[in-house]
């Protein structure tokens, strides 16, 4: 089954990154295809970023995404260029501390930025609070691949707190305020 | 063992740089290929091999044909306008034989056009632009596994013929990530060294010379002047000059066959598409969605020489399609050697042939 | 040593023309590597285009005889891909300061351990006497047919201010300060270069009223002046003359170098 994820935020909220680390947890411990494309610009902060990870059973032909089933917006900017549209069919899980913007499609509504900064104490973590709600809501992939993948992409010393961030993503899915 | 990484094409492309050998590298930073020489910056110096930033595409050039003179494997990457500026020095390279590899991943051009955005408009320059007659070879990955394995086997024909040898690769491919399985080990060709008694530009019976590599006291002339079996500089003679020049070019013309590298899928077919790089994909997904449809299907991974062998194992085809990120220049090789209608579908501003708009152009002619 | 010990003799007779001063650059240069007893196996000449980058092709080492102005960035390759390999670089003004001028501040700034020799002839003497970035001001050529009205460039003060660890400055009437600037940059690591202002007869020469090969050799013997005796004239608070140029070893420090056989 082709599943097309498309994230998007501003320039260094980690959306890039995010897009990698679920790619490697589908291809290295899932075992399963993978492909991760991106939007690039000129600027290397701010403006909204996008990536998008295709992943499958079957060996990925067409590497570009087309119809994208699975949505993670962490900006208000995010949401208007690369979520809007979101088709009623797909799921969107959205960081509900920087998005104003609800679509039609069903959506997890997860604080994702609020609670880095101030349960885990750094915002930075973001984008993997997401990755946890993202991987609790449509287990796109398993959580032990999820995890795994994290602890290759962080820097050395962030570990436990990546950790933590992921766990935090968990938790507040299975708390959260889904709407249809 | 072989072992599963989710890798960028451009880090794929390095790394089979490295499995095969490659100890030296002179780049200049350029979109979209920058990740290459990055990659290779960490790496090199920690195999004992060299990585220089240069001072721009023809510096970049340069160092790798004097490195390669040292008898060792060289690569550099680039992307439209260092290409543009490499061209000088790819002539010197193809006049005076000297085994490179020169990465380019494509972006649109003209002049500094779209630096993030994927093209294949430079596959007639990587063919034809420096002056004067001379042949090359360009590969073309469609995959990030083939990133590795087409720039490994790059290094073997660069030794091999003893020419510049192109991985004309696009952004779209350089930049995306996914699965590849790294092979346990790859198959290593060397340079054949000048044998004792030969003259360092005398070609043996496949018109290739012994390389005389530096330091080893053959005491060669290398130059980019005309030159005789010596190597001695003679370009007033037009014997010469005509005899030199068709051994460079027949030295790969005539060795087409061995060097290419193609899939003919459906060789019944009666509408048959033709592409290498990125649009591969395309045309892949449509066959996958459409099984059993009979449209044929000739996949290059060698572009130059162009196989046009590849051809003749699609007897019934009545037209050929063309989808390429550019005006159509491959599509123009195409038409040399087929009497029936050859249809370019140009694809230019970045995005890749969707399924539906292949689909939609083949319905078009049927 | 004779000439025989280095030169290509089924190259020869050279082609260039009589009364030019880059066989005496040749000769001088070929007698300092011998001195070094560099061995002919791990000695590589480069050059790129033009008369002076005839040179590595009469020499019996491997050599290198590349595109125009490039020849830095080949010997930079050849050398950090095998420090072990003495190099030695032959160019002119035309090749090294005019289209070779970037490959030259950044070989310099690179400070990349090899021998750069320059044959100064004021002119682009292979194809037929044009104007270049060291012909003075008020100077003929056949682009200059009114008199250079460019500023000329000062090599040395360029090497120099760029890092390089070695320069030097001559002339071909200077034969043995030449051989012996030449034989200090060979010992020195890292990046030098010697300057030799050579006489051109056939295009230089020619058009700016040196009837003889002599009377421009002589012009150049009696407008150089050394350093220390230009510093020591402004000291004075005496007047140097515009035509004057200066001549000797003009820098010798001990810069980070690249590419030093270890």
């Amino acid at each position: 089954m082709r599943h097309e994820v498309r994230f998007s935020g501003f320039g260094g909220q980690g959306i890039i990154l995010s897009a990698v680390i679920l790619g490697r947890a589908a291809v290295i411990y899932d075992t399963k295809f993978a492909v991760q494309t991106q939007v690039y610009g000129p600027e290397a902060r701010g403006g909204a970023s996008m990536s998008a990870v295709i992943i499958d059973d079957e060996p990925i032909l067409y590497p570009k995404v087309t119809n994208p089933d699975i949505f993670v917006i962490m900006s208000q900017e995010g949401f208007e260029k690369y979520g809007a549209n979101a088709p009623e069919s797909a799921v969107m899980v959205l960081d509900s501390s920087l998005v104003q913007s609800r679509p039609k499609c069903t959506c997890y509504e997860i604080p994702a930025t609020q609670e880095a900064k101030q349960t885990l104490g750094r915002d930075i973590v973001a984008n993997i609070v997401m990755l946890g709600a993202l991987v609790a809501t449509t287990h796109i992939v398993t959580e032990m691949a999820l995890e795994k993948a994290i602890l290759d992409s962080v820097p050395k010393g962030t570990e436990a707190l990546n950790t933590k961030a992921m766990k935090k993503g968990i938790e507040l899915a299975a708390a959260g305020s889904k709407k249809a | 063992m072989t072992k599963t990484e989710f890798w960028q094409g451009n880090t794929a492309c390095a790394e089979g740089a490295l499995a095969a050998g490659c100890t030296f590298f002179g780049g200049y930073p350029i979109t979209p290929s920058t990740e290459v020489a990055e990659h290779m910056a960490v790496k090199l110096p920690k195999k004992k091999g060299v990585f220089v930033q240069m001072e721009d595409e023809i510096a970049s050039m340069a160092a790798i044909i004097g490195a390669s003179w040292t008898g060792a494997r060289v690569m550099t990457a680039t992307s439209g306008p260092g290409f543009s500026l490499m061209m000088e020095n790819i002539g010197f390279a193809a006049m005076t034989e000297t085994p490179c590899v020169i990465v380019n991943i494509q972006r649109g051009g003209p002049s500094t056009g779209q630096p993030t955005m994927a093209a294949q408009g430079d596959m007639l320059q990587c063919r034809f632009g420096s002056h004067g007659d001379y042949s090359v070879i360009a590969l073309c990955p469609a995959s990030v596994q083939e990133m590795y394995e087409l720039t490994a086997r790059a290094f073997n024909l660069a030794d091999q013929y003893r020419v510049p040898v192109f991985l004309m690769a696009d952004e779209i491919i350089g930049h995306m990530r996914e699965r590849i399985t790294i092979p346990e080990k790859i198959d290593h060709l060397s340079r054949r060294e000048l044998a004792a008694g030969k003259l360092p530009f005398q070609a043996d019976t496949d018109l290739i010379p012994g390389f005389a590599t530096f330091g080893k006291g053959h005491g060669v002339h290398v130059t980019g002047l005309t030159h005789d079996e010596r190597g001695y500089p003679c370009t007033t003679n037009p014997g010469v000059h005509a005899a030199l020049v068709q051994r460079l070019v027949n030295k790969i013309e005539n060795a087409r066959n061995a060097i290419a590298d193609y899939d003919v899928i459906n060789p019944d077919a009666r509408q048959v598409v033709i592409a290498y790089g990125a649009p591969v994909r395309t045309v892949q997904q449509v066959l996958h969605d459409r099984k059993g449809t009979d449209i044929g299907f000739l996949r290059l991974r060698t572009v130059w020489p162009f196989p046009e062998d590849a051809l003749k194992k699609f007897n019934n085809a009545r037209m050929f399609f063309i989808p390429e990120l550019n005006m159509g220049q491959i599509a123009r090789e195409i038409e040399r050697h087929v009497k029936v209608p050859v249809i370019s579908l140009p694809k230019l501003g970045g995005d890749l042939h969707t399924p539906a708009e292949l689909i939609k152009d083949l319905e078009a002619h049927k | 040593m004779t000439f025989e010990d280095w030169f290509r003799v089924d190259r020869l007779p050279h082609i260039y023309c009589a009364g030019c001063g880059n066989g005496t650059v040749i000769n001088c240069t070929l007698a300092a590597v011998d001195e070094m007893g560099w061995n002919k196996k791990e000695t590589v000449f480069v050059s790129g285009i033009g008369c002076s980058s005839r040179a590595p092709g009469y020499i019996m080492t491997d050599s290198l005889h590349t595109t125009h102005g490039r020849a830095l960035a080949f010997a930079t390759g050849v050398k950090l891909a095998n420090p072990a390999l003495n190099i030695v670089v032959f160019t002119g003004d035309g090749d090294l300061a005019a289209i070779g001028g970037n490959h030259f501040i950044h070989a310099c700034r690179r400070n990349i351990d090899i021998t750069v020799v320059c044959m100064n002839n004021q002119i682009y003497g292979m194809t037929g006497g044009q104007g270049s970035p060291t012909t003075p001001i008020g100077c003929l050529s056949t682009t200059t047919p009114y008199g250079s009205a460019e500023p000329a460039f000062d090599l040395c003060e360029l090497a120099i201010a760029a890092g390089a660890n070695y320069v030097a400055r001559w002339t071909s009437y200077h034969v043995k300060e030449f051989e012996r600037a030449v034989k200090a940059g060979l010992e020195t690591p890292g990046f030098s270069f010697i300057e030799a202002l050579v006489q051109c007869p056939t295009y230089f020469g020619r058009r700016n009223k040196f009837k003889e090969v002599t009377d421009q050799v002589e012009y150049l013997k009696t407008h150089a002046i050394l350093r220390a005796k230009r510093d020591r004239l402004i000291e004075k608070g005496e007047r140097i003359p515009d035509d004057m140029f200066i001549i000797g070893e003009l820098a010798r420090r001990n810069r980070p170098a690249m590419g030093v056989k270890l």
